[in-house]
């Protein structure tokens, strides 16, 4: 992707977040997510019908990064099978992690191919992902 | 002003997080490597020159800081690893045996964690409770507001004299008369105000003061406590072990230390003390009270360039230090620090380890600007260039 456009689709993500509610429902899963060596701190919803993630919400302060990554995760995550989602996010984890990855899936989430680059940003990138996979544990502990 | 005393100072950056740490002068860093270098040894032996020489040194810092905060005795001074140690010592060592169930500890909700956390820790084990004085308009502590919450059961007032995030100056001298008035201890958190501010425990009356020594030009690793010598002897030690004893046979015979020397348990961090000696030095060569005018007139000057950036809310316009915190509309504070970093601006972003403080700001993050003498009105102009352009933070954070 095309750098120039990985930051427009951060900022429109940061600025114009999806889903950035707080949700008083007991069907959805709530978790935190928080990263220790800075102030990120997010809660994540997660709703899950017949094995299928049906709606995913977000509430908390956090950086452009983080932010942008969760309305970019939550927009590509919201429709699919756990396993599919899982897929996604391992993905979406390797490219992070500077390892070999499926391009063809991830969508908007490769304006972050560069975060590798900013070790201190790679966290905040993750943050959503770090929770929605604590959520699915917890679904599946369930 | 004095920046060429300043090793650091010859990196291309602007040091705008005095409140975190300050920076230190070449005489600092000479006096610890001329510890290690040539009297390396331990304190409390003199049986040999160089030990010697270590205690000499160890206890002339002890009578530089008593001189420096106008201590009676320089018994009164008690060296700790900072500011968090000593607020620890003195609510562990004196409070927690001095607290009854009911008793009252008030505090303020703009106070560090180390002048909170203590304290809640020591109400759950002594039953005691914790209330806020309620803060004015500009987040300020008045003496009428403390005395809407004293009632017969207050026992202690502990509160910083200026915070780290409002950097509001506390009348301390008014506080502390009303409370001893009413029996009441005052304990302060000078961490903020010692370093840029003259301190005079008599004047003022302070039962117990804790600082650091690295908020100070000093070293990391070394802070003082400080209590009145009649309060000291019912002040239990935190930590024993070697140093601070007389003699020990059996648990119901231990025979400690005079005071403060039965405080400093174990080898103290003897570089760090001698060292901080010299930074006292060195503000005492400058002046406290041109230090304290110095960052007043540099905050006005940095507060009068903001106000006219309408994209930035100042969260705190009045305050007696040379601290401002403020945010840019609809950025995140860390973005902004991010993006300043990129040229060289060091600032912090958080909630500054004062996270009660959200609720009487209304935000829980805040990007913070803290001054100290070596700073200039030319470093304010490079900041406040970068903040002008909203959409240059924008493009350039991530």
């Amino acid at each position: 992707m095309d750098k120039e456009l990985g930051r427009e689709i951060i900022l429109e993500n940061f600025q114009y977040p999806m889903n950035k509610e707080e949700v008083n429902d007991s069907n959805y899963i709530k978790v935190n997510s928080n990263n220790p060596n800075c102030i990120d701190n997010l809660d994540i919803y997660l709703l899950i019908e017949d094995n299928k993630i049906t709606d995913i919400k977000f509430m908390g302060e956090a950086c452009a990064i983080s932010t942008a990554s969760t309305s970019i995760m939550i927009k590509n995550l919201i429709g699919k099978s756990i396993k599919e989602a899982k897929d996604y996010i391992n993905n979406f984890y390797h490219m992070c992690n500077e390892e070999e990855y499926n391009k063809e899936i991830l969508n908007e989430g490769l304006a972050f191919q560069d975060i590798y680059k900013q070790s201190n940003r790679k966290n905040c990138a993750l943050l959503p992902y770090k929770g929605i996979l604590k959520a699915l544990e917890d679904y599946e502990n369930k | 002003m004095h920046r060429e005393d300043f090793p650091m100072l010859n990196q291309d950056i602007i040091y705008l997080d005095n409140g975190a740490t300050s920076l230190k002068p070449k005489s600092v860093i000479d006096k610890t490597i001329d510890y290690y270098e040539n009297y390396s040894a331990n304190a409390h032996r003199g049986d040999y020159d160089i030990s010697y020489k270590v205690d000499l040194e160890y206890e002339n810092t002890r009578d530089l800081v008593k001189e420096f905060i106008n201590a009676r005795r320089k018994e009164e001074i008690v060296f700790t690893s900072g500011t968090t140690d000593s607020l620890n010592l003195i609510v562990n060592g004196f409070f927690r045996n001095y607290l009854e169930k009911g008793d009252e500890i008030i505090l303020t909700k703009t106070e560090h964690a180390s002048n909170i956390m203590p304290w809640f820790r020591i109400a759950g084990l002594t039953g005691a409770v914790i209330k806020y004085i309620p803060l004015d308009d500009n987040n300020f502590v008045t003496l009428d507001n403390l005395k809407k919450v004293v009632t017969p059961n207050t026992k202690v007032i502990s509160l910083a004299e200026i915070t780290n995030v409002i950097g509001d100056k506390r009348p301390i001298k008014e506080i502390t008369k009303f409370a001893h008035e009413n029996d009441i201890f005052v304990v302060v958190d000078g961490a903020q105000s010692v370093p840029h501010t003259k301190i005079d425990v008599i004047d003022t009356d302070i039962d117990f003061l804790a600082f650091s020594s690295h908020k100070m030009l000093g070293p990391t690793g070394v802070g003082v406590m400080y209590a009145k010598y009649e309060l000291m002897q019912n002040i239990e030690p935190v930590n024993l072990g070697g140093g601070m004893n007389e003699s020990f046979e059996s648990p119901s015979k231990m025979v400690l230390k005079e005071v403060p020397t039965r405080f400093e348990a174990g080898t103290p961090n003897i570089a760090g003390v001698i060292a901080f000696g010299e930074s006292i030095k060195y503000l005492n060569k400058i002046g406290m009270d041109y230090i304290e005018k110095y960052e007043k007139d540099l905050r006005k000057y940095l507060i009068e360039k903001l106000i006219n950036i309408p994209h930035i809310d100042i969260l705190n316009l009045e305050a007696d230090s040379g601290i401002v915190a403020f945010n840019v509309e609809g950025i995140f504070s860390e973005d902004v620090a991010y993006y300043l970093n990129k040229y060289g601006i060091c600032v912090r972003a958080g909630s500054h380890c004062a996270k009660l403080t959200k609720d009487v700001l209304g935000v829980a993050n805040s990007i913070r600007v803290s001054l100290y003498f070596y700073n200039t009105e030319s470093e304010i102009d490079s900041l406040v260039e970068l903040l002008k352009d909203k959409d240059k933070i924008l493009k350039e954070m991530l």
